[in-house]
C-alpha cells in the first residue's frame, strides 16, 4: 500500500534542548493515527517540522510520496493542515477566508467556488458563507478550518490538537467526520493529549519527551486496561 | 492567471481588505506627515534659510523642501506598520498558514511586500494632494515621475520591516526596537534639513546621516519629484533593497532564522 505520511529519524533542538529524539513512524493510506503525548511531549514541534515552518537538520519527511526536504512545493501540495491555534481573519467572511486559502495554494478561479460550497456542504456550514468570521461560535470556527484544510483535497490530513476549548458536542461532531475522512483513503494524523478522542481501531502513537513510545492499534496496545490508565503508565514509567 | 499570479493577487487583495478595515490607520499616517508640514514646517520656515541646492533652481519654503522628507516618512512608518502586523500575524498564527502555502517562500514574502508597498504609495498620494491643497505644490508631471522611486523607497523600508519582524519574538518588544529604529533612521537624514546644514552644526552627524539609507530615500524621490535622476541616491537605495531583502528571506528561512524558536 501506498504510504500517506512516513517520518524517518526525525531529530530537533532548540538550543542545548532535544525537542524531538530520532522518531519513525509510518502511516498508509487511508489510516486515522491518533499522536497522543502530554504537553510538552514534542507534538507542536513535529506539527512545524511536517508542515516545513521548521525544518529538521537530522531526519526524512514524506508526504504523499513526495520528500519534503528535496519536493516542498509537491509534498505541501498533498497536505491539509489544522493548526492547534486559530489561523482565520476574523474580519473576513467565511467565503473570503476560503478563498484566500484557495488561492494560496493556487487553486484554479475557475474551481475555487464549487470547491468552497463542497467543503461548507460538507461540514453543513453551507449557510454560514456569507458570514464574517468574527461572529462564529468556536465550534463553527474549528469545521470552518477543517473545510479549508480539505479545499484542495490533500491525500494527508494534520490536525494539531483540533478540539482544544470546543464543547463536548462539537467535538464528538468532529472526531466523526475526521474519522469518516480516512476511511475515504486520506490519511490523518491527529495530534492530542485526551485519551476519550482516540477508538480502539485507530493506529497510535505515543510520544514523551520527544520519543516515540507505543507504535500500534489502540486496542492491542492498551488490552484490558483503560487507554487513560495505560498512557499515564507508559508516560510514568519512561519519565 | 497562473498559480504565482493567483497568490499574489490573494495576499496584495488581502492587505488591501485588512487596510480598508483599519481606517484609523489610513487617518493616522495622513495626520502624521500633515503635522509635521503644517505646524512644524511653519514654526521653521522663519528660522531655516536654504540656499539652493540641486534639484532646486530658486529658493523654496521650508514646506517646499520638507515633502519629499514626509513622503519617506510615511513610507518608512507604514513600513514599520507592516512589520508589526507580520508579528501580530505571527502570535495570531496566520502567519502558518501564508508560510505552508506549497509556493516559494520568497515569492509569498515579496507578495506581502509589495502589498504593504502599494498601500504606502496610496497614502503618500493622499498626502502630496493634501499638500497641494494647501498650496505646497510640486511640477505636475513630477508627480507621475516620483511613482518609480516611491517604490523603490517602499520595498526597501517594506523589506527592512520584514528583517525586523523576523527577529523580534513577541509583539511586546516592537516598541522598543521601533524607537531605535524610526525615529534614529527619520532624524539622521535629510529630511528635515539638508546634509550641509547638519555638517555645519556636526561634520561628524553630516557623515553618519550621509550613511542613512533612509537619506538616499528622501533624496531619491525628491530629485524624481523635479523630475530628475540622483543617480548615487538610487544605487544606494537598490542596494539597500537588495541587501535587506537578502536578509529577510534568510530571516525566514526555515532552517535557519526560525529555527530556535516557535513560529
Amino acid at each position: 500500500m501506498a504510504k500517506g505520511l512516513t517520518v524517518r529519524d526525525l531529530s530537533f533542538d532548540y538550543g542545548p534542548k532535544r525537542a524531538l529524539d530520532r522518531v519513525s513512524f509510518a502511516l498508509d493510506q487511508g489510516m486515522f493515527c491518533a499522536l497522543l503525548g502530554p504537553n510538552g511531549a514534542g507534538k507542536s514541534t513535529l506539527v512545524s517540522l511536517m508542515t516545513r515552518l521548521l525544518v529538521a537538520p537530522e531526519g526524512d519527511i514524506s508526504i504523499a510520496g513526495h520528500d519534503l526536504r528535496h519536493a516542498p512545493r509537491q509534498a505541501l501540495a498533498e497536505l491539509g493542515v489544522v493548526f492547534q491555534q486559530p489561523t482565520l481573519d476574523l474580519n473576513l467572511t467565511v467565503r473570503q477566508n476560503l478563498s484566500y486559502f484557495a488561492a494560496l495554494h493556487g487553486l484554479p478561479a475557475s474551481e475555487v467556488d464549487g470547491r468552497i460550497d463542497m467543503a461548507l456542504g460538507q461540514l453543513d456550514m453551507s449557510e454560514r458563507a456569507g458570514e464574517k468570521v468574527g461572529k462564529l461560535n468556536g465550534g463553527h470556527r474549528r469545521r470552518m478550518e477543517l473545510a479549508r484544510a480539505l479545499l484542495h483535497q490533500p491525500k494527508v490530513l494534520l490536525l494539531d490538537e483540533p478540539t482544544v476549548g470546543l464543547d463536548a458536542a462539537a467535538r464528538h461532531a468532529i472526531t466523526d467526520h475526521v474519522h469518516a475522512l480516512a476511511k475515504d483513503d486520506m490519511s490523518v494524523l491527529w495530534t492530542t493529549h485526551l485519551t476519550d478522542e482516540v477508538r480502539d481501531d485507530d493506529h497510535l502513537l505515543v510520544l514523551h519527551q520527544g520519543r516515540i513510545l507505543a507504535d500500534g492499534t489502540t486496542g492491542e496496545l492498551r488490552g484490558n486496561a483503560k487507554l487513560s490508565d495505560w498512557f499515564l503508565d507508559q508516560t510514568k514509567v519512561a519519565s | 492567471m497562473n498559480g504565482f499570479g493567483r497568490v499574489a493577487w490573494a495576499i496584495i487583495s488581502r492587505e488591501f481588505l485588512r487596510y480598508v478595515h483599519q481606517r484609523e490607520r489610513f487617518i493616522a499616517a495622513l495626520v502624521r506627515p500633515l503635522v509635521w508640514l503644517l505646524i512644524f514646517a511653519a514654526g521653521f520656515r522663519a528660522t531655516l534659510g536654504l540656499s539652493i541646492i540641486p534639484p532646486y533652481q530658486t529658493y523654496i519654503t521650508y514646506e517646499t523642501y520638507i515633502v519629499p522628507g514626509l513622503c519617506a516618512m510615511v513610507l518608512l512608518f507604514n513600513g514599520m506598520q507592516s512589520s508589526l502586523s507580520l508579528v501580530y500575524d505571527r502570535e495570531l498564527g496566520s502567519m502558518r498558514l501564508l508560510l505552508t502555502s506549497p509556493f516559494p517562500r520568497w515569492w509569498l514574502l515579496f507578495c506581502r511586500l509589495f502589498g504593504a508597498t502599494a498601500i504606502s504609495i496610496l497614502q503618500v498620494y493622499t498626502f502630496l494632494i493634501i499638500a497641494a491643497l494647501f498650496g505646497i505644490k510640486m511640477p505636475t508631471v513630477g508627480y507621475i515621475a516620483v511613482l518609480p522611486a516611491l517604490v523603490l523607497a517602499g520595498l526597501m523600508l517594506g523589506a527592512l520591516g520584514l528583517v525586523l519582524s523576523s527577529l523580534i519574538k513577541q509583539l511586546e518588544n516592537f516598541a522598543g526596537v521601533m524607537n531605535f529604529v524610526i525615529f534614529p533612521m527619520f532624524f539622521m537624514s535629510s529630511a528635515l534639513y539638508p546634509l550641509w546644514r547638519i555638517g555645519e552644526s556636526s561634520p561628524l552627524l553630516r557623515d553618519i546621516c550621509a550613511l542613512n539609507p533612509f537619506t538616499y530615500a528622501v533624496e531619491l524621490i525628491r530629485f524624481s519629484l523635479y523630475l530628475q535622476i540622483n543617480w548615487i541616491a538610487l544605487a544606494w537605495v537598490l542596494a539597500s533593497a537588495l541587501f535587506l531583502s537578502a536578509a529577510a528571506l534568510w530571516g525566514y528561512e526555515p532552517s535557519r532564522g526560525l529555527m530556535k524558536r516557535k513560529v
